[in-house]
């Protein structure tokens, strides 16, 4: 096989080989996921992945891997294998979560009820209060 | 700052001689762009490529405000014996072990060097030394990083990691050729020395390369390769000048 990739010619793999199995075994190194932190006290995010023979390595490639762009505080990486997923084939047990719409706080109409409330027991509403104030500055 | 004739003929070498060495070996390491042991790697080392084309660019932007040509003039179209750089820097990226060892040395001397020029009186010098500290210490963490792992991964690449040290020492040990202006930069207090930065330097590579069970030739084969400060160079660097340089010479008033 001949390859534009120079690495994979000085492999001199059998020539009716399609190479997958040799580079299958040479492919031994873990894979590393990737938290990025823009600024100190931000959640770090999760932004992709490196391949390294160790932290220190997968640490330092990360660094141009995902740092080399944005702005950055901090970045962690964490062994892929320590990583815990859910089932894909469990995927359904999430299927009727868009329909709880009761879960969201933008699924409560209150507003009038709190006005109501004020009025009758004479507690004046601050966001108002504000919003006179600045009229009046701006006149 | 005011310079007297002989001063500003001592401070324009100084500067050259930075600049080349960071012009030359960024380039040199570009050339690995596109070939990186692993993808990661290669954007890692393509960056630090990168950085180090910054770096000599804006140092050459400092000779540019002390009546030198700009920096794309001095970059693209000086010829071999004009440049100031080391040889080692212009040697060939060879394998992946020569390149990462001469990284690996070159970047320490950079750190020290650097780390220097922060206190030097040549003040816009200072403020790109503080600016671009962060980045040399990556590239010798980077370094520092690859020459353990291999140094240590397997018979194979220790004995590469070896030959690429014997290979390199004496080329890199000539990063330290003393300018005949020494005098005037330490009296101008600019710069200490280059034997006060070699003793530096090798008080910082010893205890990582004895950590990557690596061994420096004995003292008394130490044989520095001198002679790219005077503008004598090796029969690489012509030609990476030509390769460097043609874009910009096929119309040198184009805007980019």
């Amino acid at each position: 096989m001949k390859s534009f990739d120079p690495r994979v010619n000085r492999m001199e793999l059998p020539s009716n080989d399609d190479g997958k199995e040799v580079l299958e075994s040479e492919e031994n190194w873990e894979t590393y996921e990737v938290f990025h932190q823009k600024k100190r006290g931000d959640q770090h995010i999760h932004v992709g992945i490196v391949h390294a023979a160790n932290p220190e390595m997968a640490l330092i490639l990360a660094k141009e891997s995902f740092g080399r762009r944005r702005q950055t505080a901090n970045i962690w990486v964490v062994k892929s294998s320590l990583v815990y997923p859910t089932d894909y084939e469990n995927q359904d047990m999430f299927e009727t979560t868009p329909e709880k719409t009761y879960r969201e706080a933008s699924d409560y109409y209150c507003m009038d009820r709190i006005r109501k409330y004020q009025k009758e027991h004479g507690i004046s509403d601050r966001k108002d209060e504000r919003r006179k104030n600045k009229e009046a500055e701006e006149k | 700052m005011k310079f007297d004739e002989q001063q500003l003929k001592a401070v324009k070498e100084f500067l050259y001689k930075i600049a080349d060495d960071q012009l030359i070996i960024g380039h040199r390491n570009s050339e690995w762009t596109g070939l990186g042991p692993i993808l990661e790697e290669d954007i890692a080392f393509s960056s630090i490529a990168q950085d180090k084309l910054g770096q000599s660019m804006h140092i050459y932007e400092i000779l540019y405000s002390l009546g030198e040509k700009d920096p794309d003039t001095i970059a693209f179209t000086r010829e071999a014996k004009d440049f100031k750089c080391s040889h080692f820097v212009e040697y060939m990226i060879g394998e992946y072990d020569f390149s990462l060892m001469r990284n690996f040395l070159f970047s320490h001397s950079e750190l020290i060097r650097f780390e220097m020029l922060a206190e030097s009186s040549l003040e816009p010098l200072a403020n790109l030394a503080k600016k671009y500290k962060g980045e040399i210490k990556y590239h010798v963490m980077h370094s520092d990083l690859w020459v353990k792992q291999l140094g240590k991964a397997n018979e194979e690449s220790h004995a590469r990691m070896q030959s690429a040290l014997n290979e390199c020492f004496n080329l890199a040990l000539g990063i330290f050729e003393e300018s005949e202006f020494a005098e005037d930069l330490k009296e101008m207090k600019i710069f200490d020395g280059e034997k006060f930065l070699r003793d530096k330097w090798l008080e910082q590579i010893m205890p990582v390369l004895e950590k990557a069970s690596l061994e420096t030739p004995p003292q008394s084969n130490w044989s520095p390769v001198y002679g790219g400060r005077k503008g004598e160079h090796t029969e690489y660097l012509q030609p990476l000048l030509d390769e460097m340089g043609a874009v910009f010479r096929l119309d040198p008033k184009a805007e980019w």
